[in-house]
């Protein structure tokens, strides 16, 4: 068996005495699909930000591709960014630049951060946008778009800078009903290209159909882990159990 | 008795005009530029996590703010000179003037950088950008159209403030209105030639500023 392409072990993370991560491991293999799921507060996202150092954990290792960083031996900032060019990441709250067009923002990392040519990298980032379905928006602002396109775009511009692997934190919770679908549409045929893809997130029925892999995490561990047929159709743990009977039926 | 002297306001329009020009607009725009291109400095400077380079930036915003602009230009001019350091009157004002801009500006812009959400640093620390890129291709532009009705006000109140570079000889529009008025004796007329001047420059720079802030704002407002 080969090593997986993502490798986080043992992450340990406080805030203040809050100690949010108290030893977790993650394991992702190239192409595949993993989701977090938990409660608020069940630290998921905490893990998701610690795969690419937007939060520094106390301990513990990350691997993506052949970069590592141990947590404990207080890596610089350049070590830092090093894991982090890694990888893409969605924001919950799509954060697109507001002063750039679509297309732009799309080629925000190739060109401003990567240096590579302003035409190629436009040219790449038009086919991303075709690729979520935004081909005709790349003149438009983030603020003419609507929540779904806005999020299409995070994707878009995520993808761009050629990550061995996608975070994605909450893609769909800020958005309308309605507006949820499109954007699982494009991760849905992301995770059919072979995209490496760690997603937190609260659409069960997205983790079922689509994830490889499904965490279950609560109170800063990881409960129980597995094959979506197996986490969230037969949990074994009473916790698993009882998160997804309120998620089932919140009232 | 006299009133207004009208064909003493026709015949001093041109030489109060011709200083607003030569001196009053160019020590404003110089001073406005030098103190701004301060102010960023100063802004980056005093949000840094070391003390060692905030602490000075900090002690600059409150020697700068908690005494007078006359008396700062006076330390300059007539002050510097004991220990050795003499400056022409050109000189003077814009140093005077810069550093007094670059305290009040700084502080704008301070509070505009601040005011750029976190998640804008993090989605472009996402892609690979560093500090510095970042804040020039991300945090800056977005901290300028927060900061432009406040450097707005800073600006309007520095080409008022230039008169003051008066008393270190440096000829503007307010000075020249002195010299006039004293050869004349219609302090009224000339001063308040003067008065029209400086109000219509205001005028101009608050349209100016409405339009630059609409024209920042395009992209923004839903």
């Amino acid at each position: 068996m080969t090593a997986p392409l993502l490798e986080a072990r043992g992450l340990v993370k406080s805030f203040g005495d809050n100690r949010v991560l108290r030893g977790v491991d993650v394991a992702v293999p190239a192409g595949s699909v993993t989701c977090l799921i938990g409660p608020s507060g069940s630290g998921k996202t905490t893990v998701l930000r610690s795969l690419n150092g937007l939060e520094t954990p106390e301990s513990g290792t990350v691997r993506v591709g052949d970069v590592e960083l141990d947590w404990s031996a207080r890596p610089d900032a350049r070590a830092v960014a090093r894991l982090r060019g890694q990888s893409g990441m969605v924001f919950q709250a799509h954060n697109l630049f507001p002063h750039l067009t679509v297309l732009d923002n799309v080629t925000s990392g190739p060109v401003f951060a990567q240096g590579r040519p302003r035409a190629e990298a436009q040219e790449e980032a038009r086919a991303l946008l075709a690729r979520v379905g935004l081909a005709d928006k790349a003149d438009s602002f983030p603020v003419q778009l609507s929540g779904g396109q806005q999020q299409r775009v995070g994707i878009a511009r995520a993808l761009a800078t050629r990550p061995e692997v996608v975070l994605f934190d909450e893609p769909t919770s800020a958005l309308d009903p309605e507006l949820v679908g499109e954007v699982l549409q494009v991760m849905q045929s992301l995770a059919a290209e072979g995209w490496t893809m760690v997603v937190v997130t609260h659409e069960m029925r997205f983790a079922r159909q689509v994830a490889d892999q499904v965490l279950f995490l609560d109170g800063g561990v990881v409960v129980e882990h597995g094959p979506p047929s197996a986490v969230l159709v037969e949990p074994r743990e009473a916790r698993t159990r009882q998160f997804l009977q309120r998620l089932l039926d919140p009232l | 008795m006299s009133g207004i002297d009208w064909d003493l306001v026709r015949s001093s329009l041109w030489p109060l005009g011709r200083e607003l020009l030569q001196g009053t607009l160019p020590l404003t725009a110089v001073t406005f530029a030098l103190g701004l291109a301060l102010a960023v400095l100063v802004a980056l400077m005093r949000l840094s996590g070391n003390r060692l380079v905030s602490a000075p930036a900090q002690f600059y915003v409150s020697v700068i703010r908690g005494t007078p602009l006359l008396l700062q230009l006076f330390i300059i001019f007539f002050g510097l000179p004991s220990l050795g350091l003499t400056l022409d009157p050109w000189p003077s004002a814009i140093i005077g003037l810069s550093l007094n801009v670059g305290a009040y500006a700084s502080e704008a812009v301070r509070g505009a950088i601040l005011a750029v959400p976190r998640g804008q640093w993090e989605a472009a620390m996402t892609v690979g950008m560093g500090r510095v890129t970042t804040l020039r291709r991300v945090v800056l532009p977005q901290a300028a159209r927060i900061a432009v009705p406040s450097l707005g006000n800073t600006l309007i109140s520095l080409v008022k403030d230039t008169s003051l570079v008066s008393v270190v000889l440096f000829t503007e529009l307010f000075r020249q209105a002195q010299i006039i008025a004293g050869q004349t004796f219609e302090y009224f007329t000339l001063y308040g030639v003067a008065a029209v001047y400086y109000w219509v420059v205001c005028l101009v720079l608050s349209f100016g500023q409405t339009r630059l802030e609409a024209r920042l704002s395009r992209h923004v407002a839903a």
